[in-house]
């Protein structure tokens, strides 16, 4: 009895490595590249934003050379043909916690696509006014956060 | 024997004739209702601090369709899920052939023009701290909104809650008028509070819910399960929201988080609503939100 308890655990500790190397294969990520470019975009989309938002909101004083170079960065970003970036598959149904990027988006491409279309139209009402003034500036941030919060609403994660 | 059965038979008579009066429709009386007129402006106002679109406009609505209130989200729950109703000013499919005191009602006590009660799915209990005064508003206000004849979609509700009745004891249980924060406040805490607790009714969500679905007024805005059964509504006190008043303000105008993320789910919407305030109140609301305990 006490042998075959002995081959067990020998059995078992011998296996778990096999079994841990087989699990993270099956859910090894194939878009993990993907998936940081999108997370790059964002957050270089969100540094420049940061620039106009502090200056909005007064936390930062209004200059308005600064202010172009953040609206033009945004919209040399949203003219970025940036559709190899979502391949499908890469949602965080199939994914888990690697991304926040929901099954909706392939379901509705083209929904998602207007909205990216809607955020680059607020991108270009940005780039219009960010170097005309504070209150031009302060005008145009809403449309511009409402156009992201409306892509994420339906499209992303919430992450509470 | 026969002597006790008759006892029994009369107690449980008793309790239903008593179940059957706690449990009866509480409708305002004429001398709640003060005689003047709406001021649609100011129920503008109080439209969009009450969020009425958020729930009532068709699913996916934006921009200006977000005023036409035609009815028709989902909103699931331990329940069963609810279908917010057509309250365009549609005569036939809507609400246009109510009147003031019907929709009073409706908004304030939770009780429908027949007598009905409405699922709290529907934030009565927390709208009936408001002033009669801005519901009159909302009332004047809402008239002037779009017609919209898409039918009221019936709630996908299973016994024992399909009995309306048991409502009343729901509401018996839960319903409080009195203020969750209270004691001596100063003005912009005042706004706050009513915008937060009457109004806006941020703890509908925030605030975690007992087993029949009660809101934990001792656990005010400390957070809740997603009620769709996915993720977390987080906790807004400061003891986790660490944001500045002037944080909070910013991001209930445009939308973004002090890093410059921006809002998603449910509080895209919310922010549709509030962006559309002074910025006094949203002020107000940073205030009351960073003064809890």
């Amino acid at each position: 009895m006490k042998k075959l308890i002995v081959i067990l655990a020998a059995g078992a500790t011998l296996a778990l490595p096999v079994a841990t190397a087989v699990y993270s294969a099956a859910h090894s990520n194939p878009f993990s590249a993907h998936i940081a470019a999108r997370q790059g975009q964002m957050n270089i989309q969100s540094f420049n934003i940061g620039v106009l938002g502090g200056m909005a909101r007064g936390n930062t004083e209004y200059d308005a050379d600064a202010a172009q170079t953040a609206a033009d960065n945004l919209a040399a970003l949203a003219m970025m043909d940036g559709r190899a970036l979502w391949p499908e598959g890469s949602d965080n149904a199939a994914l888990g916690d690697a991304t926040r990027a929901l099954p909706a988006i392939w379901e509705d491409m083209g929904a998602f696509g207007a909205e990216w279309q809607a955020y680059g139209e607020a991108v270009s009402g940005m780039q219009e006014a960010a170097g005309g003034g504070l209150e031009a500036l302060q005008a145009a941030m809403g449309p511009l956060g409402s156009s992201c919060g409306s892509c994420h609403e339906d499209f992303r994660q919430s992450n509470n | 024997m026969r002597n006790f059965l008759r006892f029994i038979l009369g107690l449980i008579l008793l309790g239903g004739v008593i179940g059957w009066i706690v449990t009866a429709p509480d409708p305002l009386s004429a001398a709640d209702v003060p005689a003047r007129d709406g001021d649609a402006e100011n129920g503008e106002q109080v439209f969009f601090a009450a969020g009425c679109a958020s729930c009532h406009s068709a699913p996916e609505a934006e921009g200006e369709d977000r005023l036409v209130l035609a009815g028709g989200r989902s909103f699931p729950s331990d329940f069963g899920t609810f279908f917010a109703p057509n309250i365009s000013p549609d005569p036939e499919q809507g609400i246009g052939d109510w009147s003031e005191r019907d929709f009073l009602n409706a908004v304030m006590r939770g009780v429908s023009p027949q007598g009905q009660h409405y699922y709290p799915a529907f934030p009565y209990g927390t709208y009936g701290r408001a002033e009669v005064e801005d519901i009159q508003d909302l009332w004047a206000f809402m008239a002037t909104l779009p017609t919209d004849a898409t039918p009221s979609r019936a709630h996908d509700v299973g016994f024992p809650f399909s009995v309306r009745r048991s409502l009343g004891g729901w509401k018996m249980l839960f319903s409080q008028d009195d203020w969750v924060v209270t004691g001596e406040l100063a003005p912009e805490l005042e706004r706050g509070r009513y915008l937060v607790e009457a109004l806006g009714h941020c703890g509908e969500c925030h605030t975690p819910r007992n087993p029949l679905g009660g809101l934990q007024r001792d656990a005010w805005l400390t957070g809740a399960p997603h009620p769709s059964g996915d993720g977390r509504i987080p906790d807004i006190t400061p003891a986790e929201l660490t944001w500045s008043a002037s944080d909070i303000a910013n991001y209930l105008n445009d939308g973004f988080t002090p890093n410059f993320d921006s809002a998603g789910g449910e509080m895209v919407e919310v922010i549709a609503n509030m962006s559309q305030l002074p910025a006094s109140d949203r002020a107000a609301i940073a205030a009351y939100l960073r003064a809890l305990p």
